[in-house]
């Protein structure tokens, strides 16, 4: 479904500031395949998102999705395959407009955005269920603007949105690591929710490493715009923090114990 | 200042002009609501499209083209301004503001051009068919009011369209818009050229009203343009409030024009020195558009918080 192929990205190119991010990545995933994707700051994990979602474009090697290969696709070009949750519960969704409405511009995802109304009431009724299954309450608050919920609201809102339009690719930067435990906790069990149901591929970067052992079926670790480890199935599931405590350990030379990850 | 010896029927007989003046200008000002507000552009491109608008209008009425022909055709050279503008910004990366202050300034000369070098260009209303001018007032408050009304209509089915709601995401969340499929850059483009094209009606609306078009006619207009839309925001949101919806807010807007022209006819009739009109109507924008600022600030300030704190 998913082809990265030895991509390459190095930020400030030629400046003292010169920053290789992505020296080479290559993973290949299959359809169904849910990666998690962990690894210390600075390792590529939100790069490597960002060239799969076309920010810049990469400067070696090549993106393809379900045979297309968009390497050369404008980010909005892209997002015709694409459903993305951002970190930041503000990007996801257009705050002075109405939760309907941000729905209405999701659905038509990839498509030519014409003349004709821009929400119908099919569409509300079909929305009003969807957003009943959110269990947030949403359904009765249909007109109102999306600026008003709460961060967990929006993320799930968001998480809607992406999925809404069946993506081929379904793209998670880190998306509960601005919400607080229970709210995180929530979205998460939405998130692996909708997967399921839609049968989406997907990639999820995390920070915390029990997330990304218990969520989806195969586990990959950065370090310094590599992929180190990459791991499914039933091995994955074996895992344990300490496992990859120590890799990590193995792949930064023992310095890893100051990473934040160790919070986690 | 003896405001005893004014005469209150000069102000009462003026009122109609002022309103049929203050119509034209909310036209305009329903361009630079749809970049200030929908895109969050600060447009400046339109001091230079208005006054192409009415010099466009001018030189082909004069030269025997029907009155309504003209509007359309200085409503598509204004659109012409403001796709310069938003290929400066989107293709050339020039930042919003300098994107429309090159455009003003290249239309400066431009609009010298199309006048044939005069400054300035009358178009009497005794030799030309004109759709508004002050000599008809009530036609012009019927004719202006017809073509206000139909803008209103016409943005209020666009923007809830599929495209016109592209655009309100795109000045809302452009992040957001991009990974919904939304080429940004078009819907800009294609905002500013919509606005502008309204901005160049409205000029030519005005030149016919006045009788000629002036190369200065445009200086300060975004600053009337934004009048409108911060007097007509107010007064929709006291008056109406909540249920304020998209159709109101753009009624509004030209309500708020008219307001603002009735304020200068009262002005004017005070005899306060017309010179200083600019730097009133700077005042009072500097100051609405400061309020929301200094409201939020006022209930969340450092030196309430070290008041409080100090106890």
């Amino acid at each position: 479904m998913l082809e990265i192929n030895n991509v390459h990205k190095t930020f400030n190119k030629g400046t003292i500031n010169e920053k290789p991010a992505l020296q080479g990545v290559d993973l290949h995933l299959n359809p169904g395949d849910f990666v998690t994707i962990i690894g210390g700051n600075g390792a590529g994990k939100s790069t490597l998102m960002n060239a799969v979602a076309g920010v810049w474009p990469v400067d070696e090697g090549s993106v393809v999705i379900d045979g297309e290969n968009i390497t050369g696709y404008p980010e909005y070009r892209r997002a015709k395959l694409l459903g993305r949750v951002f970190q930041d519960p503000m990007t996801g969704t257009a705050a002075t407009m109405e939760i309907q409405e941000n729905l209405a511009l999701a659905a038509r995802r990839g498509e030519r955005r014409g003349l004709s109304w821009g929400i119908s009431k099919e569409e509300k009724e079909q929305y009003h269920e969807m957003l009943k299954i959110l269990d947030l309450g949403l359904e009765d608050r249909m007109t109102t603007k999306v600026g008003l919920l709460s961060g967990g609201q929006r993320q799930a809102l968001t998480l809607l949105m992406a999925s809404l339009k069946k993506p081929k690719l379904l793209l998670l930067d880190e998306h509960t690591a601005a919400l607080d435990p229970k709210t995180a906790a929530k979205v998460l069990e939405l998130t692996g929710n909708i997967v399921e149901e839609n049968e989406l591929t997907a990639m999820m970067v995390t920070h915390n490493m029990k997330d990304a052992i218990r969520m989806g079926n195969r586990l990959v670790m950065m370090h310094e715009g590599r992929i180190i480890y990459d791991v499914e199935g039933e091995e994955k599931k074996k895992l344990h923090v300490s496992d990859l405590l120590e890799k990590f350990e193995q792949a930064s030379g023992g310095e890893f114990a100051n990473d934040r990850m160790m919070l986690a | 200042m003896n405001l005893l010896a004014l005469n209150p029927m000069t102000l009462f007989s003026a009122l109609p002009g002022n309103i049929a003046q203050g119509m034209i200008w909310g036209i305009m000002a329903i361009g630079v609501y749809m970049t200030f507000r929908l895109l969050r552009f600060s447009d400046l491109t339109v001091d230079g499209s208005f006054a192409t608008g009415g010099a466009v209008a001018v030189m082909l009425i004069i030269n025997g083209v029907p009155a309504p022909a003209a509007l359309l055709v200085s409503f598509c050279t204004g659109m012409l301004a403001g796709l310069v503008t938003g290929l400066l910004h989107t293709a050339f990366g020039i930042p919003d503001i300098l994107s429309g202050i090159l455009s003003q300034i290249a239309l400066y000369s431009i609009n010298l051009r199309i006048m044939d070098g005069k400054a300035n260009q009358a178009v009497s209303v005794d030799k030309y068919f004109l759709v508004v001018s002050l000599r008809n007032i009530p036609r012009s408050l019927i004719v202006g009011g017809c073509i206000a009304l139909a803008v209103i209509l016409v943005l209020y089915w666009f923007f809830g369209t599929e495209l016109g709601s592209a655009i309100r995401s795109t000045g809302c969340n452009p992040a957001m818009s991009m990974a919904q499929g939304i080429n940004i850059n078009a819907t800009k483009v294609l905002t500013l050229a919509l606005s502008n094209g309204l901005v160049a009606l409205s000029g030519a609306l005005l030149a016919q009203y006045q009788g000629f078009s002036d190369v200065n006619m445009g200086r300060g207009a975004i600053v009337i343009g934004l009048a409108a839309v911060i007097i007509g925001e107010v007064m929709g949101e006291a008056l109406i409030g909540k249920r304020l919806n998209f159709f109101g807010r753009l009624l509004f807007v030209v309500v708020g024009g008219i307001i603002y022209y009735i304020v200068v006819g009262l002005v004017l009739w005070m005899k306060m020195p017309s010179n200083d009109l600019k730097l009133f109507t700077a005042i009072i924008v500097a100051i609405f558009l400061a309020v929301p600022y200094l409201r939020e600030k006022s209930r969340n300030s450092y030196a309430k918080a070290a008041k409080k704190g100090a106890k």
